[in-house]
This record gives structure tokens, sequence and C-alpha cells, in this order.
């Protein structure tokens, strides 16, 4: 899970890791009556929305004044900013942050993230703060520290030291530096994060240590033990079908193509959509209803994949095991009378009782088109495609 | 011949008296498998059809024998349930509960690092050895027993489609595994690799990957290093846009690394014969394995 950028920091000064001052506004007037409380200016006016990018794409911006506050909050607020991570549509802004200016020396990047190689909790930091990290670690990889931490052992001093000198801290910068690395791995292990992501981490005329910027992202898996996290999630910033779907328990993501489809399990969920890619056409989602779906799920299913104006086909492959043919033909023909469907309909199924299944399919009355295995649906949505 | 499990297996099945733990010990035992024992706190005594139910996974062990434990404890408990299964002396942990907090997993790794014990899993259908032993979820008559094909895969449904395109094609399989769709997982393709190479019975593996990390390019760094046993292969994910989890938690293309593109490409450049198109996965393992 995702959270703003505000909230990020709101979670920063809970622990302990210096922000700057600063609050969220929802109209250009609270941005302005913020400014007023910040002790001077410029003060920095930022888009609140789940993406990277947001200066670039011109979502982030200085004022000198309480009025340019309020011109330039009045111009975030309300706009779609497109950035590389938002897609060509762009995100409706409906939130800003207002924070004092500070006197920046110098731009740091830091990171804690899970490595899944070596199931080790890794601080990453770079000298080249404010840049894509992913850039860096491209072009000049050398100037990346990492510092694996095992999670059994926790931070230790040393640790923190290690990157502290190499990042080539002023003596008189470590011991803050190393005060806040360890609140927030402190932060990382208590809210079981997947990321948290400082960038540029800023080191002050003033000599202080300060988080510029605040990116956390949470293990979906772990959001049973965090309950006031999971509070923070923003279902604006997520596409409708996607949190319609997460509602039935149903794994469902929103694609460009034509061609639905649903699957159970997640690999073969993915081996469908190459599948449909491969016999000519594009997957307009992916659907997993689950190793051992039922027939409420393959009706909902349904209903999510039907609600996407741009689907012209449905693929239905399911391989039932545990999970009998003959039952899942069953729910697939109820699904069928209960919703509208008014597209072509391939079904694919392989398992136990297929021939029973097979027998439900083609007695149904429905137009049900019947693949006997993975080459044939391949075929006849190409065909489905080319009527 | 097989690997990790046989007919000398006898299993302790963690967290018995739930309803999938009820309904897979039931489908196990009737495929074969020995299921000596069940573990729920606090039911100790009680029976589960004819499996007895301890306490703890040491007294299983200590009263029938138990050498390998399969877990259905939900998420917030399997940690635990993995610890203890290793503590007690378990040889091989099959960990079937999808769902569990990254944290948990790496403190898991961390925790039986330099141990004894073997995990499969988590997030995993489990593992089969065809007529021995079946501990996991998978559907047992897909199967065809005593063949020459290990399978290895990152998925449940898809490695079925696989070991029934292998069957119709008359292929055996000596072990199939599910090693499991987390980001973290106790044995990795390597692990099985290793295994099947060293099995005198085992004469070819597929391997089914999917995007999100780089076990398929370390273990196509393995293959070509150190097998000498045709390796068949097959990546799901091709059309998998970046940054979304699909499906699995460990199925995420992140900073341009995980793709399904880079892994074929290095499987195919360790001498995988990789297969494009998952219909015909089955004759391409009639040509190179038969």
């Amino acid at each position: 899970m995702k959270i703003h950028e505000y909230q990020a920091k709101e979670l920063f000064k809970k622990y302990g890791v210096p922000i700057p001052e600063g609050r969220v506004a929802n109209s250009p007037d609270e941005a302005a009556g913020i400014a007023k409380t910040l002790g001077g200016y410029p003060v920095v006016v930022k888009a609140q929305i789940h993406a990277g990018g947001r200066g670039k794409g011109g979502g982030v911006k200085l004022a000198q004044s309480e009025s340019e506050v309020q011109s330039v909050a009045g111009q975030i607020i309300g706009m779609d900013l497109i950035t590389h991570q938002t897609g060509p549509g762009g995100r409706r802004v409906k939130k800003v942050l207002v924070e004092q200016g500070l006197n920046i020396e110098k731009e740091l990047y830091l990171s804690i993230i899970p490595d899944r190689a070596i199931a080790k909790i890794v601080v990453m930091a770079s000298e080249a703060g404010g840049m894509d990290i992913e850039e860096v670690a491209a072009e000049t990889p050398e100037k990346i520290i990492r510092v694996p931490i095992n999670p059994l052992q926790g931070i230790q001093a040393y640790h923190c030291r290690e990157v502290a000198f190499g990042l080539n801290l002023a003596p008189t910068v470590i011991k803050p530096f190393v005060v806040m690395l360890k609140n927030l791995y402190r932060l990382f292990v208590d809210n079981d994060c997947s990321l948290v992501e400082i960038n540029p981490l800023v080191i002050t005329a003033e000599e202080t240590v300060i988080a510029l910027d605040a990116k956390i992202n949470f293990d979906d898996n772990a959001l049973f033990r965090h309950k006031d996290i999971a509070e923070y999630r923003d279902p604006g910033e997520e596409d409708p079908l996607e949190v319609e779907a997460s509602k039935h328990n149903l794994n469902y993501i929103n694609l460009d193509g034509n061609v639905g489809n649903m699957v159970n399990g997640a690999g073969l969920a993915m081996a469908t959509m190459d599948l449909i890619k491969q016999a000519g056409a594009e997957p307009a989602n992916f659907l997993d209803v689950g190793g051992g779906a039922s027939a409420e799920m393959v009706e909902n299913g349904f209903k999510i994949i039907l609600s996407d104006p741009n689907v012209k086909g449905i693929l239905i492959n399911i391989f039932g095991g545990i999970l009998r043919c003959d039952v899942l033909a069953e729910g697939v023909v109820k699904a069928a009378q209960k919703t509208n469907i008014n597209v072509p309909v391939v079904v694919r199924m392989e398992g136990t009782n297929i021939e029973e299944g097979r027998r439900i399919l083609a007695e149904s009355g429905l137009k049900l088109t019947t693949a006997t295995d993975l080459k044939d649906a391949a075929q006849k949505v190409a065909e489905i495609l080319k009527a | 011949m097989s690997i990790f499990v046989d007919k000398n297996s006898r299993v302790v099945v963690q967290g018995i008296t739930g309803r999938e733990g009820q309904f897979h010990t039931r489908q196990c035992v009737a495929y074969g498998t020995h299921v000596v024992a069940g573990v729920t706190p606090g039911k100790a005594g009680q029976k589960m059809d004819d499996v007895p139910v301890f306490n703890t996974v040491k007294a299983s062990v200590a009263a029938v024998g138990a050498n390998c434990s399969l877990i259905f404890v939900p998420p917030a408990f399997a940690a635990d349930a993995i610890m203890e299964a290793a503590d007690a002396g378990i040889g091989v942990i099959v960990a079937i509960t999808e769902g569990i907090p990254v944290l948990d997993m790496m403190k898991v790794m961390n925790y039986l690092a330099g141990k004894p014990a073997r995990l499969i899993g988590p997030n995993c259908p489990g593992i089969i050895t065809p007529g021995e032993a079946k501990i996991g979820i998978m559907p047992g008559p897909i199967h065809k027993p005593f063949g020459p094909v290990g399978v290895i895969s990152r998925s449940g449904t898809l490695t079925y489609e696989v070991v029934n395109q292998l069957s119709l094609q008359g292929i055996g399989q000596s072990t199939c595994i599910g090693i499991g769709g987390d980001p973290i997982v106790g044995s990795d393709f390597i692990d099985c690799l290793d295994a099947f190479e060293n099995d005198p019975d085992t004469r070819g593996i597929v391997m089914v990957g999917e995007i999100g990390g780089t076990a398929e390019e370390e273990a196509a760094a393995f293959v070509s290093e150190k097998m000498s046993k045709p390796v068949v292969g097959f990546i799901s994910g091709l059309t998998a846009p970046p940054g979304r989890r699909m499906g699995h938690a460990g199925a995420i293309i992140s900073g341009g690394s995980g793709t399904a593109e880079a892994k074929i490409e290095a499987m195919e450049g360790a001498g995988i014969h990789v297969c494009k198109n998952l219909g015909a996965l089955g004759e391409l393992c009639a040509e190179v394995f038969v």
C-alpha cells in the first residue's frame, strides 16, 4: 500500500525523523493560512498524489509571499498532474503540502528496503541526492552504499556509522544522522514497511539533517496488524474497478487491452494474458479468482470484467484441481445467466470431472465457446476479434 | 527415487483441525501419504479422522516420529509454526499459507540459516512424489507416477497445467515442487535443480518461473555451470505492467528488473529450452526429454 507524502511525514514526526515545518491544505485559502504560520518565505507548495516525478510535472512550486502561495496552490489543486508514473491521463490533485523553505547545503539519498534474495533489511544511501536512484544504480553503482541488516539483530550504531562515513558527512552532522537513521529503521520494522525512501535528505547550512521528501510503502500482507496504517489508504488514488474487485477478494488489475480474462491462480493468469497477446490481441485485465474459486467469485469476476467498456470478448481459463470442473461449470452458467453478457465468451476448463463440466456448458443454452486446450483457446480468441 | 519426500515421509499437519487443514489432510491420506499426526495447540488427545492431534510439533515427533510438516496455519501465526517445526527437528517443512508478512519471513530465513531443516514455500501448492507421497494441495490424479521428469515452479495452477501436459504426453514425474509465489521462499530453484541433478531417476527438469526478483537468472547461471541434465523452462508475465503486483506477492517488475524478457534471455543463454507458448509445453518436453 502507498500513502501520501504528508502522511509519511506524520509518521516521520512520530518517530523523531526531522521534517520541515508544514501542514497539508485542501484549498488555496487554507494553504495561505498555513504559510503565514511558517515564520518566513520562501515556502514550498507540493502536490499530494501517489506518484513520483511531481516536480518535473509542475506539481511542486516555490512561493515568496502569502498571495503567491494562494495563487500557486490554486494552480496545483484541481490540476491533472502528469508524471512518468501516472500514465498519460495524469492524476487529479486534491491536496497540497505547504512547507518552510530550507537553506540546503547538501542533498543525499537514503532508503530502507527488504532484499528478497538475502532476506536482510538493506539501508541504501548515496551522495547523489535528488536524483532518480535507479539511474544512479545503473550508471554509477559504486556511488551507492548498501548496508544489509539481519532483522534478528536489528540496526546497530556501527551500521549507521558505516552509512554516515560512506556519505562523507561532516563530523558535527554524524551524530544527528545516526539518531535519525536508527529512528527510521524503527519506523520501518514497527510498521512492516516495504519501502522507506527519503530523496532528498538534506543537510542544511545550520548543520541539521532534515527529510525534505518522504515516501513509504507498506507490506499489504501485514496490514492486518496495523489498523492505524490501513486508515491512510486513499481509494481516490486507485482504479475504481480495482477498488470494487478488492471488496470481493478478487485480485484484479485493469489494463489497456480488449480481451477480458478470468483465471484461477496468479501464475496461470499471467500465462493466459501472455497467450492472449500471442493470439494477436491485448489483455484487458489481470484477474485471479484464486486457486479454489467459488461460483460466487466467478460471478463477481464477470461483473467487474463487463464494467470495463473496452472489453470485446472474454476468455475464461480454469484448471480445476481440487475444485471440480462440473461445480465450476455450474458457477459459470449461473453467473452468465445473472449477468447480462453481451460479448463472446470462450471457456477453457481442464482437470477433474472435465467431461461433466463440458456437458453442463454445452447444455446451458448460453453462447459459450468451449476450447479443448490452451492452443485452441488462443485460436478461438483470435477468431472472435476478427469477427 | 525422488527428491525431498517419498513413501518414508511421516507427515505432521500443523493446523489440522482448521477447515483447510481437515480438507487437505483427507486428500493427502486418500492419495496414500503417511499422515501420522496433527498439531493444534489446546487440542491434544483429539483425533481428526484417525490422525492423533498434539499440542506441539515436539510432542508429535516424540510420540509418532513425524519427520515432515505440512503447514495450514493462518498468516499471522505461520512464522511461529515454521520455527516450531524446525526447532522440533522436522527435516522437511512445507508451508502452504499465503500472505505471511515479509518481515516475518525474513526472520524465519535468518533463524533457519545453518539449521538442517528444509523449508518449501510459503504460498505454494506443496510437493508431491507421484505414487508415493502428496504433501500439499495439488490434485493427485493429474500426476503420472515414477517418471523421469522433475518439475519446479513458483506457481500453483500453472504447475498443474504443466504437469497435466506432461502426463498427457505420457511423461511421468519424479517429484514436483511448488517453491512458492512470495518474494522470500525457503527453497529456491537452485536448491531443487541441485537435488534433481543428483537424483539418478530424474533425467530432465521443467522449471516454471514468473516475473519479479532474480531467482530465474541465478538458476540459469547454475544450470549452465553445474547441470548435465536437460532443462525446459517457461516464464509467465510477458504482458505484465511494471510496478504492479500480479497476484503473487513476489510477482512484480520493479525498477526495470524482474522482467520476463530478461529471465528468458538468461535462461536461453544457459542452454535451457524455453517454451514461449504455454499450449505447446508438453510437446516441447516430449521432444527434449524422450
